[in-house]
């Protein structure tokens, strides 16, 4: 019999949505929602044994989550642990990556699902990620493919693309027939035929975004003011970075009639601040913004704004900022958010 | 503008440099406000336009910087 602990979010073990997205890790026994099918989809020789289950703020959010949850997950001794699917939900998708890496480098066999498009993927690390649908309608055949991917790991096989592999490939050693430089002209040649895809060496995709709806009327909206542009208080109290910035932070704007010189100013170490310390405005428009708001031009005005420093940012930490602002500003109640980028 | 379309910002309004995205040092006060609003406005203009591909707003035939 091969002991199975099930990774969900706080949403798929029925315990709420946004309203509970800050729940800490718990384990319950047995199968909890879409850990029963995948219990009938592994069949006899397979039990789920437990469930762990966290918010997503929490997960994705608190630094030390991962490693309670998966302390939970290793007190229930799993031959494997099973993850998601996550779909294309970030901070599912990103507890979910953290989780299966921390699990493989703790030893324990592990796989996980989601969308290849899912902001998590490439924080698996080496542990296997395969393909799931985009959105929880596809639940069905991702739950099958993340079974079969299940027993292929529990039977110690590596997984690989007709698997649904998107993460987590081996490097494996191997020997070919020509030389380096060979090979280059060979690609060379091919380049000159017409060929722009031939390569030895794939290089990582960028995301693809896909716009939001627009929002119906604005002048009912909540706007957020957002930026990239290092504005903070003067004596920069959370010590924002100037360049290779690992956080955002969140200032608020209620009760502030103004951004005066000398009150904010910019740490961003990509450009001269002079004419952002002369007049925060020109990086953060909260004046005009009043302005509009008090006119009705929009519904309300956020009472926070929400601040990094866009230089030299790694595209991961830049695509967990994305993740989190839209999850905080969603939560805010802000339906639009205007990002002025330096 | 070019780099905010290459890596595919969806909504897009242009402005005078990047050191001051939302000013323009080279008005009088009174004018660079005015200046400032205009690019909120577009920018709520954009905002409550359906997109499929990162789209440019212009709020003038040429922009400097």
């Amino acid at each position: 019999m091969t002991r199975v602990v099930h990774y969900i979010n706080q949403f798929f073990a029925g315990q709420g949505g946004e309203d509970a997205a800050s729940s800490p890790p718990q384990r319950q026994d047995g199968a909890v929602g879409p850990g029963r099918r995948l219990g009938q989809l592994l069949g006899p020789d397979f039990e789920v044994v437990a469930t762990v289950h966290c918010g997503d703020d929490d997960a994705s959010g608190r630094p030390e989550a991962i490693e309670e949850v998966l302390a939970l997950v290793r007190q229930c001794d799993p031959d494997l642990l099973v993850i998601g699917p996550a779909f294309t939900s970030g901070r599912y998708g990103l507890a979910c990556a953290r989780l299966a890496g921390a699990a493989a480098s703790a030893g324990v066999p592990v796989v996980a699902a989601m969308h290849p498009d899912n902001p998590g993927v490439e924080e698996a690390g080496t542990a296997p990620v395969v393909a799931s649908g985009q959105v929880a309608r596809e639940m069905g055949p991702s739950l099958e493919r993340l079974a079969a991917a299940a027993r292929v790991v529990a039977e110690g096989r590596p997984l690989t693309k007709a698997d649904g592999l998107i993460a987590g490939a081996r490097r494996l050693v191997g020997l070919v027939d020509e030389p380096a430089a060979v090979r280059a002209v060979d690609l060379v040649l091919a380049r000159l035929a017409g060929d722009r895809q031939a390569t030895e060496v794939p290089l990582p995709r960028f995301d693809q975004v896909t716009p939001a709806a627009p929002v119906d009327d604005v002048t009912q909206a909540t706007v957020a003011l957002v930026t990239e542009g290092g504005l903070v208080p003067d004596d920069n109290p959370d010590r924002l970075e100037s360049a290779r910035a690992t956080r955002w932070l969140r200032y608020p704007l209620e009760g502030v009639e103004a951004l005066g010189s000398g009150d904010y100013r910019s740490v961003h170490g990509g450009f001269s601040t002079v004419w952002a310390n002369e007049d925060p405005h020109r990086i953060l428009p909260l004046d005009v913004a009043q302005d509009l708001e008090a006119e009705g031009a929009i519904g309300a005005l956020h009472g926070a704004y929400l601040v990094t420093t866009g230089n030299g940012t790694s595209v991961g930490n830049a695509r967990r900022f994305g993740t989190e602002w839209a999850a905080d500003l969603r939560r805010s109640g802000a339906r639009a958010a205007i990002l002025t980028a330096t | 503008m070019s780099i905010a379309l290459r890596v595919g910002a969806p909504r897009i309004v242009p402005t005078r440099g990047i050191p001051y995205p939302t000013g323009d040092p080279s008005l009088a006060p009174a004018e660079e406000r005015a200046w400032r609003r205009r690019l909120v406005e577009q920018a709520l203009h954009a905002v409550s336009t359906a997109v499929k591909e990162p789209t440019v707003f212009e709020l003038e035939a040429s922009t400097h910087g």
